[in-house]
């Protein structure tokens, strides 16, 4: 632990294209961009689905299916089967890492929008609101906590997943690992460990913050107060 | 003028919740559906702003078959008001209010103002229009679901079950709120209940629905409490028991009322000429208010009886029989 903590200090680590300043740009470049697309993919399935309440057997059999799969082997798999697999790594390196975070952000979307009062979708149809104002004016800003909850999990899991990428020649925290394992250099890879789980701490956090700045003020307000519904009117009138 | 002509609704599961149900609404009068579960009043209800479409039959607002207006269109030239309020947890009681307007896009500054003005159209003090729903009682949450139905000033006002969720106190207060509303907007009001006393207290015209949407009675509340059209309508509103079957009884050189449990409702009045019943005014709210409370089970229909005695539609009044 020590050792690689030493490694850590090390100025000579902190710079140049191999130092740890770039890793965790690579890293975090890795993991922003797989987030994105998932984000996309996933959130678009998963209000579809809260919304209409149809599919949800089939997409999420399907990508909880796609998840069982070994992210390694489907790496290697994809590396070695595909002409651009090994040419151009960041390709299934960013598949195999979509896989995994869409389910989580899919689930978060959808428990999302499913969680949001039947009788207030129903009363904002009522209004005259269609179905497209129903959805990003009512249902997407009351599953918001749960859906950057989603998030978070699915950033977990791919801050620690991203490791890989380097097992296949591209950069990020997992270089430390990979470059020091046949060489046995113990504190390198102790220390690319420490990083990943900083890291991931970090963005924890982050996302913690972000997932209580969207929480809707009325439904702040309801957890906060929550008042008796009964006769507080003739006291409060 | 809403006009059903011949509507029948089979829903999916093959219950069929309305079967060819013709009715003419007046105009700018309040029309109370009344009926169990099951009676398809509700389901009638919704099919005026489509939220419901019938299998077969037509609805005509004055003269303009719904069927052909865009429904969103429609729904926001009629107000909607519903049980638990359906206000958006996320806005304001004000944003709440100036929902449709906005979408409508009225200017915005406008769309607030009108909606400050509703708020006391509806009796909601100003300082609620920046809370959440959640931090107003149920009483105050439904003045603002009614304010909001009359956001866009709709000639059509449909309310499904409005007081059904509230303790009855409050509900009394927004009955009579409505009534003094309805004389300064006179808008034409469908209103949904299963409770047969508020249907008496509100309606200009009520009509007793029986299963699948069977009109067992139409009529004033006058007319129905003085000729029920069955055995099923005298049974539905206890014409001839409980606390509308009321008699007289001497004592102490007084005429007392008493209702079919044997209670004291009141006592009848020197100067009967104001009205089918004057109650003697002194003890009377305060017994009446014991009894509404005292006998208190909220779904029970007939608690509030009393209330019909003192409604602007007084002709619901029961006329006061002599002992059988």
């Amino acid at each position: 632990m020590l050792d690689g903590l030493n490694w850590l200090l090390d100025p000579a680590h902190w710079s140049g294209s191999r130092g740890i300043p770039t890793r965790l740009l690579e890293h975090l470049a890795i993991t922003g961009l797989t987030l994105l697309i998932a984000g996309v993919i996933a959130l678009a399935a998963g209000l579809a689905i809260g919304h209409t309440r149809r599919g949800r057997g089939l997409v999420v059999g399907l990508s909880g299916a796609l998840r069982a799969m070994p992210t390694l082997g489907l790496l290697v798999f994809i590396a070695v089967q595909f002409g651009f697999g090994v040419r151009l790594a960041i390709i299934p390196t960013l598949i195999v890492l979509v896989v995994l975070a869409i389910p989580p952000i899919l689930a978060g979307a959808y428990a999302g929008v499913e969680s949001v009062d039947p009788a207030t979708v129903d009363a904002s149809r009522a209004l005259g609101l269609t179905e497209w104002q129903i959805l990003w004016r009512v249902e997407f800003p009351l599953a918001l906590p749960l859906i950057v909850g989603g998030l978070r999990s699915a950033m977990l899991q791919v801050v620690a997943t991203a490791t890989v990428a380097a097992y296949i020649s591209l950069g990020g925290l997992g270089r430390f690992l990979f470059d020091a394992l046949p060489l046995r250099d113990y504190p390198q890879m102790l220390a690319g460990a420490i990083l990943v789980a900083a890291l991931a701490l970090i963005l924890d956090l982050l996302f913690l913050l972000v997932g209580k700045a969207v929480l809707p003020a009325g439904v702040r307000a309801t957890r906060g107060t929550r008042r008796s519904k009964t006769p507080t009117e003739r006291t409060a009138a | 003028m809403i006009e059903f002509d011949g509507i029948s609704k089979r829903f999916p599961d093959g219950t069929l919740a309305v079967d060819n149900f013709s009715l003419r609404l007046p105009s700018r009068e309040i029309t109370v559906f009344v009926g169990s579960s099951g009676s398809g009043k509700t389901t009638l209800l919704r099919m005026i702003n489509r939220m419901v479409e019938p299998t077969s039959g037509r609805i005509l607002i004055d003269d303009e078959d719904v069927a052909q207006l865009n429904p969103v269109t429609l729904r926001r030239r009629i107000g909607y008001v519903m049980q638990n309020s359906g206000l958006l947890p996320h806005r304001t009681v004000l944003q709440n209010i100036a929902t449709v307007p906005l979408l409508n896009r009225v200017p915005r500054a406008e769309a607030v103002a009108r909606a400050r003005e509703l708020m006391d159209t509806v009796g909601l003090d100003a300082a609620f229009a920046n809370r959440y729903p959640a931090e107003l009682s149920g009483g105050q949450q439904q003045r603002v679901g009614v304010a909001r139905g009359l956001a866009v000033n709709p000639n059509i006002l449909l309310m499904d079950e409005p007081f059904g969720a509230v303790d009855p106190i409050v509900r009394r207060e927004l009955q009579e709120e409505l009534l003094r509303l309805q004389q300064e907007l006179a808008k034409t009001i469908v209103f949904v209940t299963h409770d047969i006393d508020e249907a008496f207290l509100l309606g200009d015209h009520v009509t007793i629905l029986a299963r699948g949407g069977q009109i067992a009675q139409h009529g004033t509340p006058d007319e129905i409490l003085s000729n029920p059209a069955s055995e099923f309508v005298a049974d539905f509103i206890g014409a001839d028991r409980g606390r509308r079957a009321l008699t007289l009884r001497e004592s102490n050189g007084r005429t007392l009322v008493v209702d079919g449990t044997g209670r004291i409702a009141g006592v009848l009045g020197a100067e009967t000429a104001t009205g089918p019943v004057s109650v003697g005014a002194g003890g009377r709210d305060e017994h009446l208010g014991e009894i509404t409370l005292g006998t208190e089970a909220a779904e029970a229909p007939h608690e509030v009886a009393p209330a019909v005695n003192d409604a602007p539609t007084a002709s619901g009044v029961p006329e006061v029989d002599t002992p059988r």
